[in-house]
């Protein structure tokens, strides 16, 4: 099964939720669990569930579960990145890409930056 | 989904989606309106004349950084004859301020500029860590907005500016707007929206980001690369702000334009001139020579307090009166060195139109 390789980066303020980590690459299988969960035991390439490609709504839920180290209302908000968090993918404004339904690709680069800290 | 073409150029990709009109424009393209409109900003509103001596407050953090990447941009491309300063506040707070000052510091280098660094600790003979070891983290917002506001005014009369623009962005202003709706502040409602403010004894300040969303600002900085600090203030808990702030951004988040239409709603209340009149007529700080709506200003007040381990008589009349019971201040206590504004300044309040 493909594996895709995602280069993940945060700023303005975002990776104080992320144990200061400015950068990071996160492996994902190409499907996921349709049900969006996100243990290692759902990710199994045996597993049972149910699959869909995986999609920056899916990453958002990832990074929350398995790499957040604080404050995860502060990153998620029903279901997907908080108001005042600009989200981009390849350097394009994920509001351009479908948001939340844009299907990763291997290499994606995705960026998040807090528009809410201090001037 | 197949790539988005720019919908000015109508040649390169899109790469972000404008706030304020929905229009999908590309990289260079959103350099070009992002600039032209703040310059467009300034020219409308006649925020400077050919010669003057402008300081750009700054804090290191994304507004004040873009800021003056941007004044000193449109100050070479029109020509519009400014000199530029730097100008940042030195709250004293550890792990926060020293580290933003440093991204001051590299900004001098790469933009260029004077910078003049003034410390609480110089002024006032208190850092911020200092305070808030006194007085806690309860009223500790309090004593750095005062602080803070005149030495600005005080560090733009050193490096005897004629003007000073903040960072002030049109998600600000509207946060503003809605806070003073919230407290009932009718005559702050009726200023917080002007463009340009100037007191009597004060520099002129502006703001040319008035109309500039937060998130172009970022995405700005983001695609120029301009190297900025972004953490939250260690001892900020203003939790009102943040209400109105997240408020907001929902806001934004199902219709764009609230921003720009709550500055609008700001700017067309009509203030009676008796909400106006409630302001105190202004005078002079008879211990420091700043600006005051009473015999001592603000800041006086609240160094007093400290000086005497009376922290709250600043705050509250009750703690003032028991302050006042105690008698005079001592002639020991430290004070603010005199203020010389710079001069030239007319004597009466005047608001540029917006
Ligand atoms: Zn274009
Ligand atoms: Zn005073």
């Amino acid at each position: 099964m493909s594996q895709l390789s995602l280069k993940v980066e945060f700023g303005g303020g975002i990776e104080l939720l992320f144990s200061k980590k400015h950068t990071i690459t996160v492996e994902l299988p190409a499907l996921v669990p349709t049900d969006d969960s996100t243990d290692d035991q759902s990710l199994m390439e045996d597993t049972a569930k149910e699959k869909k490609p995986a999609n920056l709504a899916y990453l958002v839920l990832y990074l929350r579960d398995r790499l957040l180290t604080e404050r995860a209302e502060l990153f998620v908000e029903n279901g997907t990145v908080r108001p005042g968090i600009l989200v981009l993918v390849n350097d394009t404004d994920w509001q351009l890409e479908g948001e939340g339904d844009y299907e990763l690709k291997d290499k994606d680069n995705i960026v998040f930056i807090s528009t809410l800290h201090g001037g | 989904m197949a790539p988005k073409i720019c919908a000015l150029c109508r040649k390169s990709k899109a790469m972000l989606k404008r706030p304020k009109t929905g229009q999908q424009i590309c990289k260079d393209c959103f350099f070009y309106v992002f600039e032209t409109e703040v310059h467009n900003t300034i020219i409308q509103a006649k925020l400077f004349k050919p010669g003057d001596r402008v300081a750009i407050g700054a804090s290191g953090g994304k507004d004040s950084t873009v800021l003056a990447y941007v004044m000193k941009t449109l100050n070479e491309r029109y020509q519009y004859g400014l000199d530029l300063f730097l100008l940042s506040i030195d709250e004293g707070i550890t792990g926060y301020r020293d580290d933003s000052l440093e991204t001051v510091k590299r900004n001098q280098q790469q933009y260029d500029m004077p910078l003049k660094i003034l410390s609480y600790d110089e002024l006032y003979g208190w850092t911020m860590d200092a305070i808030v070891s006194q007085v806690g983290r309860k009223n500790n917002c309090t004593f750095c907005g005062v602080f803070r506001r005149q030495a600005l005014d005080r560090g733009a009369a050193m490096l005897n500016v004629d003007h000073i623009v903040t960072g002030h962005n049109a998600d600000d202003i509207a946060e503003t707007v809605l806070m003073n709706i919230m407290r009932g502040d009718i005559a702050r409602l009726g200023r917080c929206t002007s463009i340009c403010t100037q007191g009597e004894d004060t520099i002129r300040r502006s703001k040319p980001f008035k109309y500039a969303y937060e998130k172009e600002i970022v995405m700005y900085a983001y695609f120029k690369k301009l190297d900025y600090f972004s953490t939250e203030c260690i001892y900020s808990p203003d939790a009102y702000r943040g209400h109105a702030r997240v408020f907001l951004k929902d806001l934004e988040a199902a219709r764009p334009s609230a921003i720009i239409d709550i500055i609008h709603s700001g700017e067309a209340f009509e203030i009676k001139d008796e909400v106006k009149a409630t302001q105190k007529l202004q005078q002079t700080c008879q211990r420091c020579g700043y600006m005051s709506s009473n015999a001592l200003c603000k800041a006086c007040t609240l160094l007093e307090g400290l000086e005497r381990g009376m922290a709250e008589s600043g705050i509250t009349d009750r703690a003032r009166k028991r302050l006042e019971a105690e008698g005079p201040a001592p002639d020991n206590i430290r004070t603010i060195p005199f203020f010389n504004p710079p001069s030239g300044q007319p004597v009466v309040t005047v608001e540029a139109p917006s």
